[in-house]
């Protein structure tokens, strides 16, 4: 088992975790004494050698999207990303309830390095305690003098608010948030411009991820060589993998990159229940591809998921064992995407219906072959097609599941009353 | 910091500030309260409030699932349908076992007004699946004898 000592997770399990008082005793805002000693470039510089890629779903170099800023623009903004919805996840609601602060540090952090004055903290609506665990945060930095005026007699200022949504998936895809935060309906815009070009009113917003600012202080207090020493060549660091599914002790472990998928699920999440064998996981959340049970030494890193055929996506990890459904699988999978399109482009709107509407035919024993060609003939169409990425993370399951279960889907439809056609 | 330019509303034409416009959805939340749900009237107050039509108020409430335009229960169970939960011999199993201890289908209030059943999608519990809201509210881990616990202790309530 791969040793590892929990650097973002180690104060998630300690009493009153989630107090500023404790964050403090275990060196909690030491980082950003550190950075505020620097100059925003060097913050910035720092971030960027680190190599750390954002652990939202896209996987975009942190310090590189920093870079992107117009240097001379007046006002930015700073926007943090907690609307934690891609099935399968459970790590940025486990950071916010337990360890907000270290979130928090990471934000101050950041503002500085671009220069923002105004952060904005969107939650997702259904995330109750996540909303007072946030302000809380929030008012007990602004008590220590760490948000504010004059940051720590720095010179920097900086407020941060926090804003709840309300139930829609898409207000997570960074453009769509925006929207939302200005007090619209959530549909993504047009890139570009980029969020960091154009953002929220109209002013360059950097958006982050939780987990991706979480990171910040360590890389800030211990330097980027120690952090880039972590993971593998193209995926630096730790990650956080949520696993879920049939395996016998779920939950979040935070481990380096590169670390093979087996031994995550086998070692740390205790192997799957009932000593079934494996059928197929989900390696990155529902948006990425599924894999079968033979790609199950893949080392758990952007680079190499990719690979396999799938992708890190959130670092969701999703297992199925050998008696699995694999058509209820997709169906539901698909289901979640249709109540989540937010109906802007016709590929992911209309096309979701149809694909459902194929699915629910064949898991519940009415479907025929045609269900089958109609089905990937429309994922086939939608992928790459569709306005924002939602609708290409709806046709990726399918496909996969096409590809790697097609006997199944076939089996449904010789089994149903509908017959061939 | 107030470079924030005043722009048209796409419906209206009416003047709309930016800054007042991004606090919708928190008004929304506050309307909501009221009742459970918004009302016409709530829509209007927003409208008033925040200085754009009810048109255009409705149009992002409804894009919202949080937000409701109908009456609902008390309290407003969610049980969540997604693939963890599903893995782990939730979300249906869960929905059916409330559904049958309420006497409600999904979609429906009780008629004491009491309690409303809807499903929603994964709620970050799938660690700890099968999950429910009741309000705001999580439940985690849940078996038939933990539900028992949680509706007959609701049911109790006046
Ligand atoms: C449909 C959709 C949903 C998304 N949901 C989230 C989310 O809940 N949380 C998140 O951090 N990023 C989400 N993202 C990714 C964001 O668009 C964005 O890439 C990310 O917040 C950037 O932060 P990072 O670079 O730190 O990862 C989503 C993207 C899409 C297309
Ligand atoms: S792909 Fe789906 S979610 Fe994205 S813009 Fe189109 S309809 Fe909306
Ligand atoms: S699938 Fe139910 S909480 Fe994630």
């Amino acid at each position: 088992m791969t040793n590892w000592e929990p650097v973002l997770l180690a104060n998630v399990n300690r009493p009153n975790s989630e107090k500023i008082e404790t964050y403090l005793r275990y060196g909690g805002y030491e980082a950003l004494r550190k950075a505020l000693k620097m100059t925003p470039d060097q913050v910035t510089a720092e971030v960027k050698a680190s190599e750390i890629r954002g652990r939202g779903g896209a996987g975009f170099p942190t310090g590189v999207k920093w870079g992107f800023l117009p240097k001379d623009a007046p006002v930015k903004y700073l926007a943090v990303n907690t609307d934690e919805g891609e099935p399968g996840t459970f790590k940025d609601r486990l950071i916010v309830e337990r360890d907000p602060h270290s979130i928090l540090e990471g934000v101050i952090i950041a503002a500085y390095a671009i220069g923002a004055n105004r952060a904005f903290v969107y939650i997702r609506g259904e995330f109750f305690l996540g909303v007072k665990r946030w302000i809380k945060a929030i008012s007990d930095a602004y008590q220590k003098g760490f948000l504010g005026k004059n940051i720590l007699g720095s010179g920097f200022d900086l407020d941060v608010s926090v804003h709840r949504g309300a139930g829609a998936y898409i207000c997570g895809e960074e453009t769509a948030m925006i929207e939302s935060l200005e007090g619209k309906r959530g549909v993504p815009r047009t890139k570009p411009p980029f969020p960091a070009q154009k953002g929220m009113w109209d002013e360059p917003t950097i958006v982050q991820n939780c987990e991706t600012l979480a990171n910040v202080p360590h890389i800030i207090l211990r330097g980027a060589k120690w952090y880039a020493s972590i993971g593998t060549e193209r995926s630096r660091g730790m990650k956080i993998f949520c696993v879920s599914g049939h395996v016998n002790s779920p939950g979040n472990f935070e481990l380096p990159f590169g670390i093979p998928l087996k031994e995550i699920i086998y070692e740390h999440a205790g192997g799957v229940r009932r000593g079934r064998n494996i059928k197929a996981v989900i390696p990155g959340g529902t948006s990425t591809p599924i894999l079968s049970s033979e790609k199950i030494n893949t080392p758990m890193a952007f680079e190499t998921l990719q690979g396999a055929g799938s992708a890190l996506g959130t670092g969701a990890i999703i297992v199925m064992d050998e008696t699995t459904d694999m058509v209820e699988v997709v169906r539901r999978i698909t289901r979640f995407y249709v109540h989540e399109s937010c109906g802007y482009c016709f590929p992911c709107r209309i096309g979701g219906q149809r694909m459902l509407s194929s699915l629910e035919r064949l898991a519940g024993g009415k479907g025929s072959n045609k269900d089958i060609e109609d089905l990937e003939y429309v994922a086939k169409g939608m992928y790459g097609r569709t306005f924002c990425p939602l609708g290409t993370g709806m046709a990726e399951p399918i496909l996969s599941a096409l590809r790697l279960f097609r006997p199944e889907f076939e089996m449904k439809a010789a089994e149903s009353d509908a017959g061939y056609f | 910091m107030n470079n924030r330019k005043e722009f048209k509303s796409p419906v209206g034409g009416a003047i709309v500030d930016p800054a007042k416009r991004s606090m919708m959805l928190a008004a929304l939340y506050i309307a909501q309260e009221q009742n459970g749900y918004l009302s016409e009237e709530a829509i209007q107050q927003v409208a008033k409030r925040l200085n754009i039509t009810p048109g255009d108020v409705y149009s992002t409430a409804s894009f919202y699932s949080l937000f409701r335009m109908k009456p609902v229960g008390r309290y407003v169970i969610q049980v969540c349908e997604g693939i963890s939960c599903y893995l782990n011999d939730g979300a249906e199993r869960v929905a059916d076992y409330v559904s049958a201890k309420l006497g409600i289908k999904l979609g429906e209030t009780t008629s004491d007004g009491k309690f409303t059943l809807e499903t929603v999608q994964c709620l970050a519990s799938c660690g700890t699946a099968p999950a429910m809201r009741v309000n705001d509210q999580l439940y985690e881990n849940l078996s038939p004898a933990i539900i028992d616990d949680i509706l007959e202790r609701l049911m109790g309530e006046v």
